[in-house]
């Protein structure tokens, strides 16, 4: 049987009911009610503090929820780890750190325990195994800094596939790559769909997201809209999140507003 | 010729002296390659400088420094990390008012309590003073500090190449950042005799920089830190001996000449594959 038609059948993995994360006095996200399905490929947009990393890291258990609950598969995301892997922005890692392509997947392997319940060859072959799925086998050996921006993208999602985590987030995957990049990056991310892994991706670009996402998530602190991009990404969703900034968005495939049937 | 190296053994306290300062080198740099790498030069300065006030205290109970060494390095790096965590000044800023009246504070409670100690020597060290427990005491904390590094190594490196994922993953990243300034807490307090407070941080940092401009992998680079670190506390023991100048900064000084030679190779073969290429 193929494995998307097994995840076709519609069970909640991520629910989100009136979820709400402040930083001090401060709301990050308010009221934030979805349900994301196994198996679906999710693009999350909205602007600069929209809130787009704040629900990855309510997801991931990061940060607390201030109201509401968050659930995947019925568990507290902090009784989840394990379960999500995080591929969090390009900015967020060190790269002082002089590591191998190898050493970087090899992290997707590591726990809590100080000695690995692997052995040395299952990590290698698991370490093989992940890099070949991204097609960057040839360079296990390479220092990670010597890679593209797209390259690195891939070497972190093999990371996260030598994890197997069933959740796959993805902050900011397309930014400071070229179009080539993002285009290997998408393909990748349908392949790892094809799996059954649920992928969440945080993007700036909402151009033709029909074309790449089952579901869209648009964030501006609370959820403006969620479900099908052909149908809830609307000039009047898209005003909600970007206010005026909406001329700048090629809408000739979006859908028309309600008000204007 | 080997005579002449060996003429400083000939006397009890220079084996003690030379035991200690591979103990301090390889210790501090065993740490260096995770500091430099994770920007924490100026944290661990700070934690070097926050000793005094517990120095101060400690010798007027009757301790010696390097009895004060875990107790007080777990202080240390517990208070520091509380601090900076809990304060919205900025990380910077915390070190930087920490670091000061810390340092302050043991001055004045050294002469609050009327504590005999020779400033210059915890400044800048002063090993050729070591008593055997000393030694033994150095020589417990380089390896309880290599034992820790060894078995914690992956998950430390994990979290500091990107801690976000490695929280994700389930790592217990609160207890990975105190025990590694509980570790670099150690080093440090465990070195005070050797380079003292102003200049241990020359010992964790500069074999830890020398060493990353000509090693191509993190484990490499800690390898030759080790090198480098061992190298410079033997040498600068030499030196010291041999021309009767503070052990301290002799040492911090050999340093600082393997860092110029490992630039200027650096240079040098940056340049040369730079003609490669251009020819090619």
């Amino acid at each position: 049987m193929d494995t998307k038609e097994v995840n076709s059948a519609s069970t909640p993995l991520i629910i989100s009911d009136g979820c709400c994360v402040h930083f001090g006095n401060t709301p990050a996200l308010e009221s934030v009610n979805f349900s994301i399905d196994k198996g679906k490929k999710v693009a999350v947009v909205g602007p600069n503090g929209g809130g787009k990393s704040t629900l990855f890291n309510a997801i991931a258990g990061l940060v607390p929820l201030e109201e509401g609950s968050l659930t995947i598969e019925g568990k507290n995301p902090e009784d989840s780890k394990g379960a999500v892997s995080y591929v969090p922005q390009k900015d967020l890692i060190n790269w002082n750190f002089p590591l191998s392509v190898k050493q970087v997947v090899e992290m997707g392997l590591i726990n809590r325990k100080t000695i690995s319940i692997f052995s040395r060859k299952k990590i290698n072959n698991k370490i093989k195994e992940a890099l070949k799925n991204v097609g960057l086998l040839e360079k296990i050996d390479e220092n990670i800094k010597s890679l593209s921006g797209g390259q690195i993208q891939r070497v972190l999602i093999a990371r996260a596939l030598a994890q197997d985590a069933d959740i796959l987030l993805l902050d900011e995957a397309f930014s400071a790559v070229d179009i080539g990049a993002q285009e290997d990056i998408m393909q990748l991310i349908n392949s790892i769909n094809l799996d059954g892994k649920t992928i969440l991706i945080a993007t700036h670009d909402v151009n033709n997201l029909e074309d790449k996402f089952d579901e869209v998530l648009c964030l501006n602190k609370h959820c403006c809209a969620y479900g099908d991009p052909s149908e809830v990404l609307t000039p009047e969703v898209i005003q909600e999140m970007y206010g005026s900034h909406i001329d700048l968005i090629n809408n000739a495939h979006l859908p028309t507003s309600k008000n204007d049937d | 010729m080997i005579d002449i190296f060996l003429e400083p053994f000939k006397y009890d306290f220079m084996i003690r002296s030379l035991i200690t300062a591979i103990a301090s080198g390889a210790m501090l740099s065993t740490l260096g390659p995770f500091t430099i790498n994770r920007n924490m030069g100026f944290m661990a300065d700070a934690m070097a400088h926050a000793t005094l006030p517990i120095i101060a205290v400690g010798v007027f109970l009757g301790f010696s420094i390097s009895e004060l060494g875990v107790p007080a390095a777990i202080l240390i790096a517990v208070l520091l990390g509380v601090i900076i965590k809990n304060t919205n000044v900025g990380e910077d800023t915390a070190i930087g008012i920490i670091f000061s009246s810390f340092f302050a504070l043991g001055f004045v409670l050294i002469s609050l309590l009327n504590v005999t100690i020779n400033l210059e020597d915890l400044l800048f060290g002063q090993i050729l003073a070591v008593n055997t427990s000393d030694v033994y005491i150095v020589v417990f904390l380089l390896l309880l500090v290599v034992t820790i590094v060894l078995l914690f190594f992956k998950q430390l490196l994990f979290y500091s190449f990107d801690p976000i994922g490695a929280e994700v993953k389930g790592l217990n990243t609160s207890f990975l950042n105190y025990l590694f300034l509980i570790l670099l807490s150690i080093a440090i307090v465990g070195s005070l005799q050797t380079v003292g407070i102003i200049l241990v941080l020359s010992m964790l940092i500069i074999p830890a920089a020398a060493a990353k401009l000509v090693s191509n992998t993190f484990v490499t680079s800690i390898k030759v830190s080790i090198v480098f670190g061992v190298t410079a506390s033997i040498t600068g023991l030499y030196l010291s001996y041999f021309f009767n100048l503070p052990s301290g900064p002799s040492m911090s000084l050999v340093a600082t000449a393997i860092f110029v030679v490992a630039f200027l190779s650096n240079k040098i073969r940056k340049k040369g594959s730079l003609a490669t290429v251009t020819i090619s």
